[in-house]
């Protein structure tokens, strides 16, 4: 605005030195530095927000990370685990983890008095010390190698949710005083065992590989089968969407004519990437799942979904890579006798490649993130089972997917999953990261400028 | 548009296709966030016992469960559906109208329902649904019987035993059926117990008008509906003081060190005193088989017995541990699941 005023400025004004700044200068001037200004704090609100943001995940998330375990000494009683003599897991899976739980207090209750640790606890305050989980994962590695039995082995027991928190910092003396399901006792003799070497914290591979758990064993939660679905998911968008999606957008941008049906066509395209995803979820619901009766929370329902929402952002972004190449190009293949096919291929694609793959893995990225959709296909779910692999019919499996695990776990009552959910978030916000990055890689690495 | 609806019918092909041997093998649940829980407990257990994959469980509501297993037989529709609630006759018939007509109900025990609030914030230590119902009801009826405004707007103006806070509840939203309990258990009953409930029918109304004057909740802001879930209730009430909200009992037991309980009539709620019938505010929770499932997706029986087992469901078993109310009569509920007894 002030540049309009200053073009039409009297010509008496016009006589000054370009040394010395007349008002309007100066004006024009100030008006380009609080401009700047301006610029500079949205910017730096929006780095304030997002410190904020990646703060408050990580000093809540990372402590997911980690694992507290506690060494113990377990006898494996024959009369207990296979009274019939024949070491036949098929006949020891009859002992159920209900007759094993008794033997990892006792093993408790031996290690701790065998290391002279004093404590009023009864064995079976102290064995709360100790996770759910460990009594299946004893049961399974009993049933894997039955020779076992009849030994004392050294197990090393995940802690309980509460103990986990007492060393990440959730839990403390004076909450342990009004928790019902934590004494300060037993956070004593968990600080005797770490006297005597058998508490430790290590990294908890487990929070990767393990499949979800329930309520009553946060420690045991894993991102395992959530990893493995939004991977299958992935996968299928990629295999779907990304050829549907590049065959759509060369035809209408090189081959189709120009009429009112394309661009009606182009119309609905635009209106359908900016359609609210649970949209897409109703649709999967009614088509997928109703009517061409695929399974329920299973990957390939899942990524069906993902491609129609997916497919839209593809097409525009391989169009507008497509049109960037310069007609230069297409001309002087068309004038070397190529044909129109040829000149596609051989020279439009390749130099569109860069963008349509950006813009692929934008699109997947958006796909990942992706909740509201699966809501309605059943993968909203607990599922501990891991899908099989691709090739022998995992995508038919039931899964979960990584931003789902973090719903989930917002919504369980344990205050440890707090850790776990703000954990998976840190996870997702890593795959998002690699996959924007590897989308920056590729158009540095092959993109050409005319 | 043509494009895209041979995209989506091209999509049609294909997953009809690939529909090649997908015989289900896992049992499929869904219904109440309640019940999830519990459900995902025996869940685990049993994955981790019997030689039948972990049965998948899925929540989004008791209504929403239910309209999805009623939604017909067969091997992409659920197994079971939990609910907070009993069944109702509209959707039984929707049941039947899909050929879902074997439904056996199985009641797994009680759910407590509490008041709590922050740890360190004023004493509401003790409360009666009379005192409830006159801090949140919109209308209170006066001596005449015809309905005012409700103006209390602290505790002490309700009751001059209570502390003089600004009444600042976070109750269930009405999707819950949680809020269904609160309403019935709690209000109605402090608007019988007050007299309000006389007053109003003696006034000329009847006795539905009455009961629905009753439970509606006043909006003025001192009542929060809360749509999610108690974590959402829970951060709430740790950032008002004078908040008090309502939870299930199993989740105020997984968060004693940040809320305090208070109790009603003078009864502290657990799962004893809720057993005995001493405190007033709880409900059944339930799950509802399929019976044309059973013996064709593999465990699914294995999976409602081990549920209801004495193991698992009874005192001492996990369930309870985690807040659930044993059945008094899970003997009954057992005989029901084995014989496979439907409903009538």
């Amino acid at each position: 605005m002030t540049d309009a005023t200053a073009n039409t400025a009297p010509a008496g004004a016009g006589q000054g030195s370009l040394l010395i700044k007349d008002s309007r200068t100066a004006k024009r001037n100030g008006a380009e530095g609080r401009f700047k200004m301006y610029g500079l704090i949205a910017v730096c609100i929006g780095i304030a927000m997002l410190i904020l943001l990646l703060t408050s995940i990580l000093t809540s998330g990372l402590s997911a990370f980690w694992q507290t375990t506690i060494q113990i000494e377990v006898t494996l009683p024959e009369e207990k685990l296979d009274k019939s003599g024949v070491r036949d897991p098929e006949v020891m899976a009859k002992v159920t983890t209900f007759g094993y739980a008794p033997l990892l207090r006792d093993g408790l209750e031996a290690t701790i008095a065998a290391n002279g640790i004093e404590t009023e606890l009864s064995a079976k305050d102290a064995a709360e010390l100790i996770s759910d989980e460990s009594v299946a994962q004893l049961r399974n590695r009993v049933l894997r190698n039955p020779d076992l039995i009849g030994q004392t082995v050294s197990v090393e027991v995940m802690a309980s949710g509460r103990i986990d928190g007492f060393y990440k910092g959730r839990v403390t003396y004076a909450s342990a005083e009004r928790d019902t399901n934590i004494s300060p006792a037993q956070l004593q003799l968990a600080e005797a065992l770490e006297d005597k070497g058998l508490l430790n914290t290590s990294f908890n591979w487990l929070f990767l590989t393990a499949p979800d758990a329930s309520d009553t064993r946060p420690e045991a939660a894993g991102l395992g089968v959530a990893i493995l679905g939004s991977l299958y998911m992935m996968l299928i968008v990629l295999v779907l969407a990304l050829p549907i999606g590049v065959a759509a957008s060369v035809y209408l941008e090189e081959f189709a004519p120009q009429n009112r049906w394309t661009d009606l066509v182009e119309v609905n395209i635009s209106n359908l990437a900016a359609v609210p995803s649970i949209v897409f979820g109703i649709l999967g619901l009614a088509i997928f799942i109703n009517f061409a009766g695929l399974p329920q929370s299973a990957p390939i329902v899942g990524g069906l979904v993902l491609t129609l929402m997916t497919l839209p952002t593809i097409i525009i972004a391989t169009r507008a890579a497509l049109k960037s190449v310069p007609p230069s190009i297409r001309d002087a293949a068309l004038g070397l006798g190529a044909s129109r096919m040829q000149s596609v291929f051989h020279h439009v694609l390749p130099l569109a490649m860069p963008g349509i793959l950006t813009g692929t893995i934008l699109g997947l990225a958006q796909a990942l993130g992706e909740t509201a959709p699966l809501l309605l296909i059943g993968m909203v779910a607990f599922v501990r089972e891991y899908p099989e692999a691709p090739w022998e019919g995992g995508l038919f499996d039931p899964a979960t997917a990584l931003p789902v695990q973090v719903f989930n776990w917002t919504q369980r009552s344990d205050p440890a999953f707090v850790e776990r959910a703000s954990g998976a978030i840190i996870v997702l916000l890593v795959f998002l990261l690699l996959m924007n990055l590897t989308a920056i890689f590729l158009r540095r690495r092959f993109e050409r400028r005319w | 548009m043509s494009i895209n609806k041979a995209t989506v019918s091209g999509f049609a092909i294909i997953a009809l296709s690939a529909t090649v041997a997908t015989a289900r093998e896992q049992v499929q649940i869904a219904g109440s966030s309640t019940v999830l829980p519990y459900a995902s407990i025996v869940a685990e257990a049993f994955g981790e016992n019997f030689g039948f994959p972990t049965p998948v469980v899925e929540s989004g509501g008791s209504s929403a469960g239910l309209k999805r297993f009623c939604e017909g037989v067969g091997e992409n529709t659920i197994d079971i559906a939990n609910a907070s609630r009993k069944i109702r006759d509209k959707e039984l018939s929707a049941c039947a109208d899909a050929g879902v007509t074997d439904i056996i109900e199985v009641r797994i025990g009680y759910d407590g329902i509490v008041f709590a609030s922050q740890q360190d914030g004023p004493a509401y230590n003790d409360f009666t649904p009379s005192q409830w119902y006159l801090a949140l009801a919109s209308q209170i009826p006066g001596e005449d019987g015809a309905l005012v405004d409700n103006t209390n707007s602290t505790w002490a103006d309700v009751d001059a035993a209570l502390p003089a806070e600004e009444i600042l509840a976070f109750i269930p939203g009405t999707k819950h059926g949680t809020r269904e309990v609160f309403e019935e258990k709690v209000i109605l009953q402090g608007c019988e117990d007050t007299g309000a409930l006389e007053r109003m029918t003696s006034a000329g109304m009847s006795e539905d008008d009455a009961e629905t004057a009753c439970m509606s909740i006043r909006a003025d802001g001192r009542s929060v509906d809360i749509d999610g879930d108690y974590t959402e209730t829970l951060s709430r009430i740790q950032s008002d003081a004078n908040g008090i909200g309502v939870f299930g009992l199993s989740f105020y037991e997984n968060n004693t060190d940040k809320l305090k309980v208070a109790t009603m009539n003078g009864v502290t709620p657990s799962t004893e005193t809720i057993a005995s019938g001493e405190y007033p505010v709880s409900r059944p929770l339930y799950f509802y088989i399929k019976a044309a499932h059973l013996g064709v997706i593999p465990g699914l029986k294995e999976y409602a017995e081990f549920f209801v087992s004495d193991d698992i469901a009874g005192p001492g078993g996990p369930l309870s541990d985690y807040g659930l109310v044993p059945d008094p009569e899970l003997a009954a509920t057992q005989a029901t699941v084995s014989d496979e007894t439907t409903m009538k």
